[in-house]
């Protein structure tokens, strides 16, 4: 061959579109199917469980049907089993929970991620609020029995001299209470507001709030007309999240909320969860009807957490939509 | 001038062939660089760019210019086929390089990527040390020892007129370096995997005047050794450092197509559609 002829030789080879490349095609493919089997075996999962806690439902499922939502009858003994309690008390130190803890969030996230005081106090207050998700829920709720309780406990006693006329204060408090389980959960969800609205704010862009402030906007002004609401969507997903939290929340609440099935709309008034119900009783239940009632209980935190969720992803849409 | 002749050639060349007959899967380095013919893009269901033909010559620079939402940057993009990363696309028509259909459904789309390398509008170096950003795209295709990888990664900083800031510091992050620095790495690192054709969507633009000038008698270097496709809203620029130039323009219809190319002094000085000409004087877009 002549020079020129290698040359171009060369030249083709250098420019070839058509190379194999059978590393990387290997490792490519393979690496996409792993993850493929992955993310569809944890799909697969939440399927898988909620069949099987559907499963053991099943005997409760038919016996109560949809009585079984309201009903609040719950004796073990006549195998007589109503879930109305248990979703009351769910549901509403939830929102007690939420009632207290999104203001107070949403207050730390504020003044941790604005520059009112200095980085040396700032980081270590948000480290320390962080650390309150590290405790675990049985020890705060030993905090709550030894001292959250005796601590509240006035409070109570004043709330029942003073507004007893209001329905919420109507009962004279005895220490453990729904109002008890409100205060536990809205410590226990208040890192997850924080830490989550925090990162939010701080992830507005400066020029906004250069924009606001050059308009003549005062701090408050801009962080409420212009950074709140710039980071709604980011802020109702993390009061979601805690939502999500504060319905799921066992030990903390078991040991405050005075476990008593019973609706009263008085806030100091002992009370039952699911989750509480399902801690107490899951042990030492042996009937089949007993458990697949319990199972049921389960089951419906289930769809309402799903339902929460749901919710969620929606209303993030929502405001994200609004935004852009 | 050679590539006077070459371009004449081209242009007398059968046109009658039909893109799908002129198909193959070895490179012919007669043809020019990049042949286009017909191409027509979608996003999605949405027509960006209507039947463009031209044809790019191999160690030439090619300036792309038209107003916003021509399809431009849609065009350089579909050249080393990026944009095929953010949505579902649609091409018809062809791209060839050298001779092969870049949408060929059997083309090593990494390879095709490496020979094609391109340059973006805003700087975007990796967060990591200096030397690693340029190394990186070396590493990826090719194992060297440490000797010889600090010769490529020393002779793209060179090439990129780079070197001479950064010798003393290529450990140090490549975030720390200024704008107009961190534009001449990227062209540096997409240097140093010694590709054919280089494509830069507007790289100028955010830089200042300065900045600008070095980077465009950087441009001017290359042609030595590598084709270059540059997209830009600079008039200016495109006449300084352009071999030839290509007018993109829209109408109503919202789609983008070629009015104009040839010559770059041509295009500046007699451009024969009136819209190139309006383009070029500065009276719309």
């Amino acid at each position: 061959m002549t020079n020129p002829d290698r040359a171009k030789q060369y030249l083709e080879v250098e420019h070839n579109l058509f190379q194999a490349d059978p590393k990387n095609l290997l490792l490519e493919q393979g690496f996409t199917w792993l993850v493929r089997i992955f993310a569809f075996s944890t799909a697969g999962l939440l399927l898988w469980l909620s069949w099987i806690i559907f499963q053991d439902a099943e005997p409760a499922i038919a016996q109560f049907g949809s009585d079984f939502l309201l009903s609040q009858n719950w004796n073990v003994g006549e195998l007589s089993f109503g879930a109305a309690p248990f979703i009351y008390g769910t549901v509403v130190s939830s929102t007690l929970a939420l009632l207290i803890a999104v203001p107070i969030g949403l207050a730390v996230a504020i003044v941790t991620s604005e520059n009112f005081l200095p980085v040396w106090v700032r980081s270590p207050l948000a480290t320390l609020v962080e650390l309150i998700a590290a405790i675990p829920s049985v020890i705060v709720g030993l905090w709550g029995i030894y001292v959250m309780i005796p601590v509240l406990q006035p409070l109570q006693l004043w709330l029942y001299k003073h507004l007893a006329w209001i329905p919420l204060f109507s009962t004279e408090p005895s220490g453990p209470s729904m109002l008890a389980a409100g205060v536990i959960l809205a410590i226990v969800i208040l890192p997850t507001i924080s830490v989550i609205s925090r990162d939010v704010l701080l992830a507005i862009p400066l020029e906004l709030r250069n924009a606001s402030m050059s308009l003549g906007a005062t701090r408050w002004e801009t962080i409420f007309k212009i950074i709140l609401p710039a980071s709604a969507s980011g802020i109702v997903g993390a009061t979601i999240l805690a939502l999500g939290r504060a319905l799921g929340e066992t030990m903390a609440v078991t040991m405050v909320i005075g476990n008593s099935a019973g609706i009263n709309i008085s806030l100091l008034e002992p009370a039952y969860s699911i989750t509480s119900v399902l801690a107490n009783e899951f042990a030492e239940a042996l009937e089949k009807l007993h458990i697949g009632a319990l199972m049921y209980l389960a089951l419906i935190l289930f769809v309402i957490t799903l339902i929460v969720n749901l919710i969620a992803v929606l209303m993030v849409n929502i405001f994200t939509k609004k935004i852009n | 001038m050679e590539s006077d002749n070459k371009y004449s050639n081209l242009q007398s060349s059968p046109q009658g062939q039909k893109p799908s007959d002129i198909e193959s899967t070895t490179p012919r380095t007669d043809l020019p660089a990049l042949r286009v013919r017909d191409l027509s893009f979608y996003y999605g269901k949405t027509k960006v760019l209507d039947g463009v033909s031209m044809d790019i010559l191999e160690q030439q620079i090619t300036a792309i210019i038209g107003p916003s939402g021509c399809g431009k940057s849609t065009f350089i993009k579909a050249i080393n086929r990026i944009n095929e990363l953010e949505t579902k696309v649609q091409v018809k028509g062809t791209i060839e390089f050298f001779g092969q259909n870049l949408y060929h459904p059997r083309v090593n789309i990494n390879h095709l990527r490496r020979l094609i390398g391109m340059v973006f509008q805003k700087p975007n170096p990796f967060p990591s040390s200096i030397y690693d950003n340029v190394a990186y795209g070396v590493r990826i295709f090719d194992r060297h020892p440490r000797s010889q990888l600090d010769e490529i990664v020393e002779s793209a900083l060179k090439s990129a007129a780079l070197w001479d800031e950064v010798k003393d510091k290529l450990k140090k992050s490549a975030l720390g370096l200024s704008g107009g620095q961190q534009q001449r790495l990227c062209i540096a690192r997409a240097l140093a995997v010694q590709p054919k054709i280089l494509l830069m969507d507007e790289p100028c633009s955010a830089l200042d005047p300065i900045t600008t000038m070095k980077i465009e008698e950087l441009i001017q270097t290359f042609s030595q050794k590598l084709t270059v496709v540059i997209v830009t809203h600079n008039m200016q620029q495109a006449s300084r450092v352009s071999d030839y130039t290509a007018f993109f323009s829209t109408d109503e219809s919202r789609i983008g197509h070629l009015v104009e190319f040839g010559h770059t002094t041509e295009i500046f000085t007699k451009a024969t559609n009136s819209r190139t000409q309006d383009y070029i004087q500065g009276r719309f877009g």
